[in-house]
């Protein structure tokens, strides 16, 4: 045995005589991969931290414009006020506006304030009515419009607090900088506090940020998201819609059809370009060619649709494309080798093999169209929308606003109750994409799980 | 027979009628000219094998065959090759049509991803070979007895095909392939990915595939050729050195080149 060692082509290059201790080049090549390892570990590290900085950051700001801050009174509908003329005509109490309604909900305040024992020192009654919303009248006028025969009852209705009452509840506002603010005074919020305690004022979940639509700047507590949730909806239907079958079809055929040749290496260039063009630039296109030229109406999801539907395809190619090629050609010549034609082949075979991949891909880019706010901005989407859109296909037409877009309106604001309202807007987005992601998880499972 | 038959003289000598004529078959890969001037007759109810070293254009040869090679872009066939008196390469000749007739088997088991039953039926059906259930579910049992694997597989025949063997899935796109009632059986080194029971079973299967079909087997593997085979081709470097009965090439070669491979110094 000790010949062998001792042979010529071991003897150039030397070997430790012992297994069990290191050699230089050994401890070198070990020090060089616990080195890379660490590198890689800090930087998953770094990321994490990112990641839950900015969660905690969003979830910190924004999940307190979950609750919102109610005021529960019993309203009477006076006769007296809101239908002088007795009769119950629905065009002569259309005639009684908002400002009509105040009294009732001034009257309603004092009754509750009485009722709690509360005190009411420096507040007077229309101060005490102030802590309500301005929002509150409209929504009794709109009750009353819709059932004009509870004219003369006496209702319970729960009413939005005011931004500054409901920021206050929320550590938002406090006494010192009430005593700074026009809109709220700290003998109103000491009135706030006794309601409470009496249970006149409690907090609510916000099922107004969902169903609502946006408020204008001086009523934070009644912006909702439900236009720009519709919006977003129905622009990601187009989006579906358009942008798979085109995509798919498009796929298939440059990746199985189409011969190798000097304008198909263009298409293919000009596809990875449009992936990586900025969104904002499909925005100036839209506005250009669908709203200019086509004469869609601005504000309305078919353009946005469109418009994303645009910028999604080359996601939605790349994927597909990639999906296609990762089929084993072993499965397209078995289909072949049994007599079947190409379509067969690709229909029966290849498409649903790659279907996992296209899924993704599809959700990925839909996900990336429902946080896309640049192009929107540019075709008028970011227009102040109260009126919701219609049922679809009509409504696709109808002004609307889209998720995204709204943050980005909501932060312009000037009142801090609507940077709240944002990062729970963002929170919301962040709820939809996770649910497309997680069904996108899911349909993958389910095909690839078959087999 | 004496040392100087040429293929064509020995076919007309044979009894057994000739399934599929070549003549003068050119095939290029883009500038490579990978098969030169080969013409053979491969005889019905035979099993002919195509042996030579790699890339000597045995595969490309069995592919010209049932025409797959037109899925390779950049391949180009010369020369003639008659099914049953017809040129393939004729215009009006959809592969399709004739790949039901030729069927093939590849080197490495590529069953669908779907059940056994599916599988083999999925030949039958689209070329409508069954009108309703029961027929196909005769079909697709008579292939799979055919492909002798009907004894392993008939409790599970809705479990997936890729679930099964090596070998097993060999069978298993044997059956697939005999399933559309070819005339002629390609299989392009179907063996080469099974172990020595699994290719031992194959070897049978191909035995007793030759009463109803003209099987052309390409292996590496000479044993299996010398085994299996009634008739042996040996390319080299895209020509086809030499064409006759497997006895004879096998103990009497009447190419230097084909002694040479057969007895291991060139491969």
């Amino acid at each position: 045995m000790t010949d062998l060692t001792a042979s010529p082509a071991n003897a150039a290059a030397p070997r430790p005589s012992s297994l069990l201790t290191l050699d230089a080049r050994t401890k070198r090549r070990n020090a060089a991969e616990a080195r890379f390892r660490m590198m890689g570990a800090i930087a998953v590290a770094i990321a994490v931290l990112a990641l839950v900085g900015l969660l905690v950051s969003i979830l910190g700001n924004g999940l307190s414009s979950f609750r919102q801050t109610h005021v529960t009174l019993e309203v009477f509908l006076d006769p007296a006020k809101l239908d002088k003329a007795g009769d119950r005509d629905p065009a002569k109490i259309a005639k009684v506006t908002t400002f009509g309604y105040a009294p009732l909900i001034q009257a309603a305040m004092q009754t509750a304030i009485e009722k709690a024992g509360a005190t009411t020192e420096g507040v007077n009654a229309k101060q005490a009515a102030g802590l309500i919303s301005d929002e509150a009248a409209a929504t009794l006028r709109r009750f009353v419009m819709a059932h004009p025969e509870r004219i003369g009852e006496t209702l319970s209705f729960p009413m939005l607090a005011n931004g500054r009452v409901d920021g206050y509840f929320k550590g938002r506002v406090t006494m010192e900088s009430a005593a700074l603010d026009r809109n709220i005074s700290p003998e109103q919020l000491q009135l706030a506090d006794k309601l409470r305690a009496a249970g006149v004022i409690e907090m609510k979940f916000n099922w107004g940020l969902f169903t609502a639509p946006d408020a204008s700047d001086t009523r934070p507590e009644a912006a909702g998201l439900g236009v720009a949730i519709l919006g977003s909806a129905y622009m990601m239907l187009i989006v579906l819609v358009l942008a798979l079958p085109i995509g798919v079809a498009a796929s298939i055929y440059l990746e199985e059809f189409a011969p190798k040749n000097r304008w198909t290496d263009l298409i293919e260039v000009n596809i990875s370009n449009l992936a990586a063009v900025p969104s904002i630039v499909f925005g100036i296109l839209g506005l250009a060619v669908f709203i200019n030229f086509v004469g869609l109406p601005q504000s309305a999801p078919i353009v946005g649709g469109l418009v994303l539907t645009l910028m999604t395809l080359p996601t939605i190619i790349i994927a597909t494309r990639a999906a296609l090629k990762a089929v084993p050609p072993s499965i397209r010549d078995a289909a072949l080798g049994v007599g079947a034609s190409k379509m067969q082949s690709i229909m029966h075979h290849v498409l649903p093999l790659a279907a996992p991949g296209i899924l993704t891909g599809t959700i990925i880019g839909l996900a990336q169209a429902l946080g896309e706010t640049a192009p929107l901005l540019l075709i008028g989407m970011v227009a102040f929308v109260r009126e919701y859109p219609g049922a679809p296909p009509e409504g696709f037409f109808d002004p609307a606003s889209a998720l995204p877009v709204q943050v980005y309106n909501w932060t312009q604001r000037g009142d801090p109750a609507f940077i709240e309202r944002a990062s729970g807007a963002i929170i919301v987005l962040l709820i939809f994409l996770m649910a497309m992601n997680i069904i996108a998880i899911i349909l993958r499972r389910r095909f690839e799980r078959r087999w | 027979m004496n040392m100087y038959d040429s293929p064509e003289r020995e076919a007309k000598l044979d009894q057994k009628a000739t399934k599929i004529s070549a003549r003068n078959v050119q095939v290029y890969y883009g500038e490579t000219h990978a098969l030169k001037d080969v013409s053979v007759d491969i005889q019905d109810k035979t099993v002919t094998a195509f042996i030579g070293p790699s890339g000597c254009g045995k595969s490309t040869f069995l592919r010209c065959i049932n025409r797959m090679n037109d899925t390779i872009d950049s391949c180009r066939v010369e020369g003639t090759i008659l099914l049953e008196g017809e040129d393939i390469y004729d215009r009006r000749v959809d592969p399709v049509q004739l790949r039901a007739k030729v069927g093939m088997v590849f080197q490495k088991p590529n069953p669908f991803p779907k059940s056994i039953y599916d599988n083999v039926a999925y030949g039958p059906r689209i070329h409508g070979l069954a009108r309703n259930k029961a027929e196909l579910d005769d079909i697709v049992e008579r292939a799979l007895r055919r492909g002798a694997i009907w004894n392993e597989v008939k409790d599970r025949l809705q479990s997936p095909g890729t679930g099964l063997s090596g070998g097993q899935q060999q069978r298993l796109c044997i059956a697939r392939a005999v399933a559309t009632e070819p005339e002629v059986l390609l299989m392009d080194e179907p063996c080469s990915a099974l172990d020595p029971i699994a290719t031992a079973q194959v070897e049978e299967l191909i035995d007793e595939l030759r009463q109803d079909y003209s099987v052309v087997i390409v292996t590496h593997s000479m044993q299996q050729a010398a085994r299996v085979s009634q008739k042996t081709a040996f390319f080299h470097l895209g020509n086809l050195v030499e064409f006759g009965d497997t006895d004879q090439i096998f103990t009497r070669p009447q190419d230097s080149r084909t002694e040479s491979y057969i007895t291991g110094r060139i491969g």
